[in-house]
This record gives C-alpha cells, structure tokens and sequence, in this order.
C-alpha cells in the first residue's frame, strides 16, 4: 500500500513525530554537553580577567593555574565586585564594566594600579557586534591604547572615554574604531559610567 | 567508485563553483555576502560553515525526501537546517570553544542563508543522498569562493592587512596613502560582489 503523504492526518502525524523528535535531540545536546560548556565559560571568563591584567598567551590548564596564583580575593564594593590581583609582587584591581553595543551587549575587565588613578590594562568584549567593525573591541590593539591613562580630571570626576578615531586631544581620549562609531562610544560610555560607579572604591 | 564520481555527479559538484555559482549566477545569499566579508578570516569561517552545513542537511532531506508531505516541506527543510545549526553550534561550544565564540553571529545567519533552502527545495527534494552531498558541497565551495574574494578586496584595501597580517608597507602610509574606510562599509561589498557577477558573466558568455 502506498502511503498518502497529502492526506490531513499523514500531514499532522508527521509534523507532531518531527517536533517531538527533534526537541527531544536537541534537550539531549544541550544538556549532555552543558557541564563542558559551563567550565569552557568559566575558564575563559578567567582568561579575560588575566588578559585585563595583561597576561596574555595562555591555554587550557594553563589558564587555572595562573589565576589561581594571581587573583588572591574577591570583594563586595559599592559598585560591583572587585578582584585583587598580585601581578609581580605589586596590587591590581580588576574592575568588571558592561555596557551597550550596536546590537547587543558589551562588557570588560578594567584593572587598575594600586593608587586607583590609572589604568593598568583592559579587556572588552561583546555579544554581538559587527565582525571586522565593531567585533575589533575585542583586538588586543584596541584595549591597549588604554594602558597607563589617568581615570580623573583635576576635580575628580570620572574622564576616561572613547572618541572617533583622529579626535582625541587630551590624554583620557581613546581613539574608537573605524567604521565602528557606535560601537566605540558604547564603550566609551561603559568604560565612563563603570569607573563612575566604583567611584567610592577607587577613591578609598 | 565509478558511479560514485560518474560524469553527471562531477557536474553536479563542479556547476555551483562556475557556471551556476549560486551568488554569481543565482544571487543568492547575498545578505550574509555582505555581512561578513569586511575582512578575509570571518570569510573563509563563514563559506567554511555553510558548506558543511548544506552538505549534510542535504544529505539528510535527501533521505526523508519520499516521505515529507508536500504542504509543509518548507517547514520540515527549515526544522533540519535549524537543529543542524543548533546542534553543530551546541558541539563547538563544548569542543571549540575559541571557534564558535568566533562564529557567535554566523551561526544564527547560516539558517537564514537563502542558499540552503534553495539547494534543499531544487536539488535535494528531487535526487539521492550522494548527489545531494555532491550538490551541497559544490554550492557551499561555490559561495565561500566568491566571500573570499570580497573578502580579500575589502580587508586589504580597507585595513592594509590580509587575515590580519599588514600587507601595505609603512612607507606607504608615511607618504599619505590612505586605508580606504568607505571598504570596510557594508554598502562597498554590494559593490564589489556587483563587480565580480559583471566579470563572471563576461567571461562565461565568450566560453558559450
């Protein structure tokens, strides 16, 4: 007998079969390989709190090891937590920032030095910006130009920021990415309002 | 093996690559045409990506083909591709890490890839597992091959670089050469893929 594959109920039968079945695979997946992917999660947001100090180039094992050697607490501060981090004998602290990019989310690690009024080093990523655009926050060139530079203006005020490339005249202008204008001035604005409020920490 | 590699099947493979390029001669996929090709890597990853995956969805609508009931093929074509691309996902997140952070965007635009749906509704509904393979990787190759070369024009004459790697010497930019931003627009890569479907087509109608 030759099935009738137009017919109604074939029709609904069918439909119902490949749904359950293909939800029934998928919870599968995802929750057989969810333990392997938190611990990828976990690891590498470790990665980018390191990478934030600076300490770059590392993989696997590697990457618990270090940071189980560098971070040495964790805080409760008024802004948020606060990682304390040893990087050659001198005191670090990671500040954790999110903000918004073009199309989705954007968050970082900013460490600064032990006097809490410059930046020691930085790490941004994103959800889902552009590649090649807005995705280039992400590069190691970008987050550099951040190294060294002072949070404050003279009055105290939170100052550090990002501007379109070829504008930035004072020392807290960072350049923005080309062809990425929102995207930078979302993290100018993450960067700006995150240091704003751990402004009672940085200025204990 | 001889039938496996028969004359038809080569074309089958070898059609998509040239004379019936599915951007060049079918225009489709031109919506992540544009999207990633601001620089070569996101490129190659990309045309990398959907050639696996129309490979293999495919293969398996090729399979079920006889039985899917004719009024709701689409969506049955559409559940394959989405938990293909789901569960590909899925496994790069837990074996390549690095890899699907990546490919974070693309994943979500490979379902939506015209190209995919278009194999699956001419070729795959019609013939057998084999070819289909055959089919889907001669049209993914096809696609990736023609990201790439956008991908090349726009990343060196945009960025000065070539998978990241600075090709334009510094002298030039001490003598006032320029990265050309309007490249790194996705605006230019309509452009340049017009350009690449005017050279093709010239080519392709001397050979006729």
């Amino acid at each position: 007998m030759k099935l009738n594959t137009n017919g109604n109920v074939y029709t609904f039968v069918y439909a119902t079969v490949m749904v359950v079945i293909v939800a029934f695979l998928l919870a599968f997946v995802a929750s057989a390989l969810k333990p392997i992917q938190d611990a990828n999660v976990e690891r590498d947001t470790k990665n980018q709190i390191l990478t934030s100090l600076n300490i770059t180039g590392l993989a696997g094992e590697g990457i618990d090891k270090k940071y189980a050697e560098v971070i040495t607490d964790e805080l409760q501060e008024e802004g948020g937590k606060v990682f304390v981090a040893q990087v050659d004998g001198v005191t670090k602290y990671v500040l954790p920032v999110k903000g918004r990019g073009l199309w989705g989310g954007l968050w970082g690690y900013i460490s600064v030095n032990e006097d809490k009024q410059t930046v020691f080093g930085t790490y941004f990523d994103h959800e889902s910006e552009t590649a090649g655009l807005g995705a280039r926050i992400k590069e190691r060139w970008f987050q550099e130009q951040f190294n060294g530079k002072p949070i404050f203006d003279e009055e105290g005020n939170v100052v550090l920021t990002v501007v379109k490339k070829g504008n930035s005249k004072a020392e807290t202008e960072i350049d923005g990415v080309t062809g990425a204008t929102l995207t930078s001035n979302g993290v100018g604005a993450m960067v700006t309002d995150g240091l704003n409020a751990y402004k009672e920490f940085l200025n204990k | 093996m001889g039938k496996l590699f028969s004359k038809e099947n080569c074309e089958v493979f070898s059609n998509p690559l040239n004379l019936n390029n599915p951007i060049a001669v079918q225009v489709l996929g031109i919506c992540s045409a544009l999207a990633v090709t601001s620089q070569l890597e996101p490129a190659i990853v990309m045309g990398l990506s959907v050639t696996v995956i129309t490979a293999f969805s495919n293969v398996i609508i090729s399979l079920i083909r006889k039985s899917i009931p004719n009024r709701i093929r689409i969506i049955v074509q559409l559940v394959v591709v989405a938990a293909l691309v789901t569960i590909v996902s899925q496994v790069l997140k837990a074996f390549a890490y690095d890899v699907s952070v990546q490919l974070s965007v693309y994943v979500g635009l490979i379902i939506t890839n015209c190209i995919l749906m278009g194999r699956l509704e001419a070729f795959a509904m019609q013939n057998g597992p084999w070819e289909s393979f055959l089919d889907g990787i001669g049209n993914g190759l096809g696609y990736a091959a023609i990201l790439v070369i956008v991908g090349f024009v726009r990343e060196l004459l945009g960025f000065g670089t070539l998978l990241g790697f600075q090709i334009v010497p510094d002298f030039c930019y001490e003598n006032g050469y320029m990265n050309n931003g309007m490249m790194t627009m996705p605006a230019m890569s309509l452009i340049i893929v017009g350009c690449v479907i005017w050279a093709h087509r010239s080519i392709n109608k001397e050979e006729k």
